[in-house]
């Protein structure tokens, strides 16, 4: 009888870690070819528009950058509580926190100026996410719940509470749907490049990664979470206050995934509407997962994500391959990293008996 | 074994083992030159045991002796590199628990294997459960257990929950299902380590009517005068070999604890005399409890001079962890108050012991000590990574950072492929060096050792033997808590012993009567 083992062995490092993402990618593409030609698809040229709708044309191009900056963002605020090993699945809440305050404060802007305005709906989304996630990391480290768990459920707890706002006190004069009214034109974010939607908050999420590789490698508060996440009991032995390093942990990763929802209150949208986000929030657990929880691998597998899914609307419009084909893509993509990862950490031994 | 097993007569309602004819007078187990190693690492020596039907025997040995190991290969846990086991005289390969149990051997943990939620006698019928069939036969079931707790006295409600039931009643519950699988040899792993004086009286009582029944008991244990009370023979191991066996009634607890503890001395450590100073560490009437809520150290007082070595002996699990944990910060204390080089500790605050200029060296180092996925460099800055020398508003100063880690690389001569290797990349030795260069560079004014050389190789051992004598000539007060009684001895100005969280009795280092000591590790006061 032939077995086959999974044997553990020594983790290769160095450049073999930025390999692995690479590898994973190239190995997704490749696999994506079945998926492809089970609808039907010539390969070449799927491929071909799938690569082109994305990057081809200048207008393609900046919207793939439009479609990533919310994956860049809740990506970070998953890798970012990842490391510390706070298991924060509730992007998805908080970035509706971050987009419910935003647009609060953009509605009730007045005549105040985009100076004064801009500043505070991201403050004010980042503080609303965080505080989003500071419930259940709380809960986490006062009452020992599960915090997968909390993280979760509270994502439906905020979408209800969206649901019963834009039925009631945000919603617009004389709408019948939920949908709040328009925020003032000096509360959204300006449009950077002429004749596209790339906007603020494009450079601010590739700014925010900047931020938290610098916070992750050079601070003293970036050394407490990887210590807190790699060994909680040796870090609260080392004289860590492990309670505070979490609950910081959890401000900072809900205020990332709070600063998506503003960018598609301020830059996309305009007002609050129920499906304002097509689930960036868990989109971001595999972008985590496939950057390796770093914060450059982050930024890299979120343009990934947006390549395919911007991408993907041109391929199914020149040859007829369905547009939810990005989907299977994405999902392939995240079970291949893993694979990856497993293997770096495993090797595959097959066993005569 | 056909034909060996126990023989059910449910007309009778008793569950009787085979009547004793010449042709099986033979023992009940006989393990023949049994050796097992882990890598290098000889846990059990060229081990003969025989046990015979209806004894009680106790085995007895320090911790790391080999008596669980020895056990597990019995139980068939651990394959054995040499040797034979015969079941009633008939050689038998046992590959896995299970092989076990179907020869008539059943093994009752420490930590039992019981499913809380459920009631005593679904607990027994799923462990014994025919795999063959879908539905359980629970009315069959609860006759012949009720049979069984006739037979043996052992009453424990059948429908209760087992959650409901104290530790003591548990224990039960996994004898009646050793019984109710027809074990004939009960092996039981320090079975009274988890219950109240009362409930030990009891267990001795049940193990009477088991041996009474023709049932055989092995009895683990480190306990002497438990070890008089219930066993008829008593076998002693030691670093993995048979020291003596003996019948209970031919031997005392002194000749006892001097097979368990010894008498050679493996390694001669240069002993240095220094006039010792002032008191630096300060311990008063320290009560604390461990993680079940239990007593685990009692009205501790200590007091530990500068340029001495305080050695703490005693049988593991008797509060020496407790006591290191307080000192250390991880854990709270019920009363009682320590200060290092007269300032006081908050005790239950981590912090409060990394800034007292208290070097600590735990007992688990791997869970408590080590961040094993970070790097060399990452565990020398462990404690220290927030100082202003190795930080300023917040950001690290990596020259500072790495200058500094090389030197301890080089001044404790810890082999690594560098400061950025994981630490999982080092052996134990190595990884202990990680620690003493951590803790020991502050020159700090207390150094508690806890089981500092539990697991390492005698280079490393014996490196951080010299290590703690440079510390206490340098003028720091050290204390040594060790179940290596050699260690202990070898090292220390002064012994103290520890009993159950107590204070047992003090000696010079020099000289100490390891008589004396071995006794009260025991739990015999005289």
């Amino acid at each position: 009888m032939i077995r086959i083992q999974l044997v553990k062995r020594t983790p290769l490092t160095g450049w073999y870690r930025v390999l692995v993402p690479l590898l994973a990618v190239v190995t997704t593409l490749v696999l994506s070819a079945i998926p492809i030609l089970i609808a039907g698809g010539n390969l070449w040229q799927s491929y071909y528009y799938l690569f082109y709708g994305a990057l081809g044309t200048r207008f393609n191009l900046l919207e793939t950058f439009v479609k990533a900056s919310p994956l860049i963002f809740t990506g970070l605020a998953v890798a970012f509580a990842f490391r510390a090993k706070f298991w924060n699945i509730g992007a998805e809440g908080q970035l509706l926190a971050g987009a419910i305050v935003a647009t609060w404060i953009g509605m009730a802007g007045g005549s105040a100026p985009a100076i004064v305005l801009l500043p505070s709906i991201m403050i004010g989304g980042f503080l609303a996410g965080g505080a989003w996630a500071a419930v259940p990391a709380l809960l986490k480290t006062k009452l020992n719940v599960d915090d997968v768990v909390s993280t979760l459920l509270l994502n439906f707890v905020i979408l209800h509470i969206m649901g019963a706002l834009l039925f009631g006190p945000m919603q617009k004069t004389g709408a019948s749907w939920p949908i709040s009214e328009e925020i003032v034109e000096a509360a959204r974010y300006p449009i950077l490049l002429a004749r596209s939607r790339f906007h603020l908050g494009i450079p601010l999420a590739f700014a925010a990664v900047l931020v938290i590789w610098f916070i992750n490698s050079k601070t003293v508060f970036g050394f407490r979470s990887r210590a807190v996440g790699v060994n909680i009991h040796a870090a609260r032995y080392g004289g860590i206050n492990t309670t505070s390093v979490i609950l910081k942990t959890a401000l900072i990763s809900g205020g990332l995934a709070g600063l998506a929802g503003v960018g598609e209150v301020a830059a996309i949208q305009y007002h609050l509407l129920s499906d304002l986000s097509p689930g960036y929030g868990y989109t971001g657990i595999v972008i985590a997962m496939l950057g390796n929880l770093h914060p450059v691998g982050v930024g890299l597998a979120a343009i990934f994500f947006s390549i395919i899914n911007v991408g993907s609307q041109t391929m199914s419009r020149m040859t007829g391959v369905p547009s939810y084909i990005s989907g299977v893509i994405e999902g392939m993509a995240l079970i291949v990293m893993l694979i990856f990862l497993l293997m770096n950490e495993y090797k595959v031994r097959v066993v005569r008996k | 074994m056909p034909g060996a097993q126990p023989v059910p007569d449910s007309t009778k309602g008793r569950y009787d083992l085979p009547a004793k004819t010449a042709a099986n007078d033979t023992p009940v187990i006989e393990m023949r030159g049994i050796t097992k190693r882990f890598l290098d690492n000889v846990a059990n020596d060229q081990i003969d045991f025989t046990l015979h039907a209806g004894e009680i025997c106790a085995l007895l040995g320090e911790n790391g002796a080999g008596k669980t190991t020895l056990m597990n290969v019995l139980f068939g846990y651990y394959s054995f590199d040499e040797g034979s086991i015969s079941v009633r005289g008939e050689q038998v390969a046992l590959a896995s628990p299970k092989d076990a149990i179907a020869n008539g051997i059943g093994m009752i943990h420490q930590h039992f294997t019981l499913v809380p939620t459920q009631t005593v006698l679904e607990n027994i019928v799923i462990a014994t459960r025919d795999e063959k069939r879908f539905f359980l036969n629970l009315k069959g079931a609860r006759k012949k257990l009720l049979d069984i707790q006739k037979q043996f006295g052992l009453y424990v409600d059948p429908d209760t929950r087992v959650w409901t039931l104290s530790i003591g009643q548990q224990q039960k519950v996994e004898i009646l299902k050793a019984l109710y699988r027809n074990s004939s040899v009960l092996i039981m792993d320090e079975p009274t380590a988890v219950l109240a004086p009362q409930e030990t009286v009891e267990l001795f009582k049940t193990l009477r009517v088991l041996a009474e029944e023709g049932r055989s008991v092995i009895f683990i244990s480190h306990k002497l005068h438990e070890v008089m009370e219930i066993s008829d023979r008593v076998v002693v191991l030691r670093n993995g070999k048979v020291v003596n066996q003996k019948r209970t009634a031919d031997t005392d607890v002194k000749e006892l604890a001097n097979m368990m503890v010894g008498r050679e001395v493996l390694e001669r450590i240069e002993r240095q005399v220094v006039e010792p100073g002032e008191p630096v560490l300060e311990v008063n009437d320290l009560n604390v409890l461990n993680d079940k809520g239990l007593e685990a150290v009692k009205n501790f007082t200590l007091t530990v001079r500068r340029g001495e070595i305080l050695g703490i002996a005693g049988v593991s699990g008797n509060g020496q962890t407790e006591m290191c944990e307080v000192l250390f910060g991880v854990r709270g204390a019920e009363t009682g108050t320590v200060s290092v080089g007269g300032q006081p500790l908050r005790l239950g605050h981590p912090l409060s012991s990394v800034r007292s200029g208290l070097a600590r060296i735990p007992e688990d180092r791997i869970h408590m000590g080590l961040l094993m996925d970070m790097t060399v460099e990452d565990n020398l800055q462990l404690e220290n990574h927030w100082t202003g020398r190795f930080a300023r508003n917040g950001l690290r100063k990596f020259d500072e950072i790495a200058a500094n880690s090389q030197t301890l690389i080089t001044d404790y001569s810890i082999k690594t492929d560098g400061k950025d290797a994981p630490a999982k990349s080092l052996s134990g030795g190595n990884l202990q060096k990680i620690i003493l260069a951590r803790e020991l560079s502050s020159e700090p004014e207390v150094v508690l050792a806890s089981q500092p050389t539990r697991g390492l190789d005698v280079g490393a051992t014996e490196y951080i033997h010299q290590r703690m004598v440079e510390e206490k000539v340098r003028g720091a007060g050290v204390v040594l808590v060790s179940d290596d009684l050699d260690e202990v001895m070898g090292l220390s100005d002064r012994i103290i012993v520890m009993y159950e969280g107590e204070i047992m009795g003090e000696v010079a280092g020099s000289g100490a009567d390891r008589e004396q000591i071995g006794l009260w590790m025991t739990g015999v006061k005289s």
